[in-house]
């Protein structure tokens, strides 16, 4: 078994879905986040406050810097992510097409480095 | 049989059934290199069944090899390799071996050249400097490419099989596309000289493994019609002077009889099933342009209207353009291909010179020409649009 981070782009100079479409796009993650427990694929999960709210720290000379916002200033954000735990890319795919579906982003699908897992 | 031949008959052969084995390509390519390496050394006569040794070797040399290194990877593989019972050389589990290596070479989570490029090193036996050149590419940056796909097929573990029911349409047509391109690169390359004939039969050769491997599918047969009724025209579309020789100036004693005959089975194999799709109608396409002496453009515009509804694209339009031309008369076909937005297409202008020639705008036509000659990308087309434009002038 592999694990895959299944990560959600997310534009953030999009306009804000209404309270509406934000309620059928949480609805429809939910559902597949039932469906990946009972498939025995579901490993973690969670969403992500706006990139605003990020900082970067830095190491340099020993010490550290710390400086506001995301890492990469991209229109394209990391807004939430799945960790799943399945037996090929295929698989981690076809999680991944759902998860596109329900949220309504692209989902960039990355394989666990099996050699530095804790 | 001597050994590079064999080499180049065999290395995809074993490598697919040693990835099997052990799981990961490049320590199966590297096994059976070294496997090679051993016959160059010990054969004077290569053995009754070469294939079958040079894969026995292989797998001892890769359990060697593994033996000495000590990463969890390689222990991981020796376990496999010790667990598996003796490779397996009936012909179907050989077959099968091949038939994962395409899918997973052509894996829709790799970019189109590496699919390519990788098909045809692992499935065509290529080396890396022959695929460099066929695509007029630095070999480094082949190489970087084929060394980065498979990177990527073991780190994301794209898995090694053939994807079954509901997938197969999807994984299959990336298959399909990466044949017709290498078909297509060896006879309109675009650049340099016009036919680069070892990847024409390259690709034919890869097709008939898959139409072997898959005779259920209609596309696949499609495809192999399809590359085999354009091959057969080849000695004709050339002349001479190396010049380009358009079909209705074609010499057709010079087409080859027996690929038109097998391309036509094939066709019909298709017509019987009835799962029309876009490498059938275009196989049907040339089917009739190979039939009799002359093209029944009826015919052809029919398909090309089945076709375009398959294939919803500018260039199927286009084409579709130089059947109305042919039935109807050039004016409704300039009518079509003036809507079409095609930039930076030589075709375009150049079927547009043409039309607007019979039309008598010749001051239109030549305009076309010179459009179509400043965009035609290999020699030995702009060649023909300029003696096109000589004799208009």
């Amino acid at each position: 078994m592999k694990q895959y981070l299944l990560a959600v782009q997310l534009d953030e100079s999009a306009p804000a879905p209404s309270d509406r479409e934000f309620k059928e796009q949480m609805a429809r993650t939910g559902k597949v986040n039932d469906e990946m427990r009972s498939a025995g694929a579901w490993v973690f999960a969670g969403g992500l406050v706006s990139s605003h709210a990020t900082t970067v720290v830095r190491p340099g000379n020993g010490t550290t810097t710390m400086t506001d916002g995301p890492f990469a200033e991209t229109k394209e954000q990391l807004a939430g992510f799945w960790v799943i735990r399945v037996e090929d890319l295929d698989q981690a795919l076809a999680w991944a097409d759902k998860c596109a579906l329900a949220c309504e982003a692209p989902i960039e699908v990355r394989p666990f480095d099996e050699y530095s897992q804790a | 049989m001597d050994l590079e031949t064999l080499y180049r008959t065999e290395y995809g052969r074993c490598v697919a059934t040693l990835t099997r084995v052990l799981g990961d390509i490049g320590l199966a390519e590297e096994a059976v290199q070294d496997a090679f390496a051993v016959a160059l050394q010990k054969w004077d006569q290569p053995p009754p069944n070469p294939g079958a040794w040079i894969v026995t070797t292989a797998r001892n040399r890769a359990i060697d090899r593994l033996r000495r290194e000590s990463t969890r990877q390689a222990r991981h593989a020796q376990a496999l390799l010790l667990h598996q019972p003796d490779e397996p050389q009936e012909v179907g589990p050989v077959r099968d071996d091949q038939l994962r290596m395409i899918f997973t070479c052509c894996h829709p989570a790799l970019s189109p050249l590496a699919q390519t490029a990788l098909t045809l090193r692992l499935l065509g036996g290529l080396e890396v400097g022959e695929i460099a050149r066929a695509y007029l590419v630095p070999e480094a940056t082949i190489s970087q490419r084929i060394v980065r796909a498979k990177k990527k097929i073991r780190d994301a573990a794209i898995p090694y099989r053939v994807p079954e029911g509901a997938e197969l349409p999807d994984r299959l047509a990336p298959v399909l596309t990466v044949l017709y391109l290498v078909f297509n690169e060896g006879y309109a390359s675009t650049s340099g000289e016009l036919l680069r004939t070892d990847l024409c039969l390259e690709a034919i050769r890869l097709a008939r493994a898959l139409a072997e491997l898959m005779p259920d599918e209609p596309e696949v047969i499609g495809l192999l019609a399809l590359l085999l009724l354009t091959e057969a025209r080849r000695p004709a579309r050339v002349g001479p002077a190396g010049e380009l020789v358009v079909l209705a100036e074609q010499d057709r004693s010079l087409w080859n009889r027996e690929l038109i005959a097998e391309g036509h089975e094939l066709v019909r194999r298709c017509l019987r099933r009835g799962q029309p799709g876009a490498y059938q109608l275009q196989a049907a396409i040339n089917a009739v342009h190979t039939d009799g002496p002359a093209t029944d453009w009826t015919q052809v515009l029919a398909l090309y209207d089945q076709l375009v509804q398959h294939v919803p694209t500018p260039i199927v339009a286009l084409n579709r353009a130089v059947a109305v031309a042919e039935v109807h008369g050039p004016a409704p076909a300039l009518a079509i291909i003036d809507e079409l937005d095609l930039p930076g297409y030589h075709l375009l202008p150049a079927a547009r010179a043409d039309l607007l020639t019979r039309l008598g705008r010749t001051a239109d036509a030549l305009a076309a020409y010179d459009e179509a000659i400043s965009l035609a990308t290999n020699d030995t087309e702009r060649a023909f649009l300029q003696t096109r434009r000589a004799r208009l002038a």
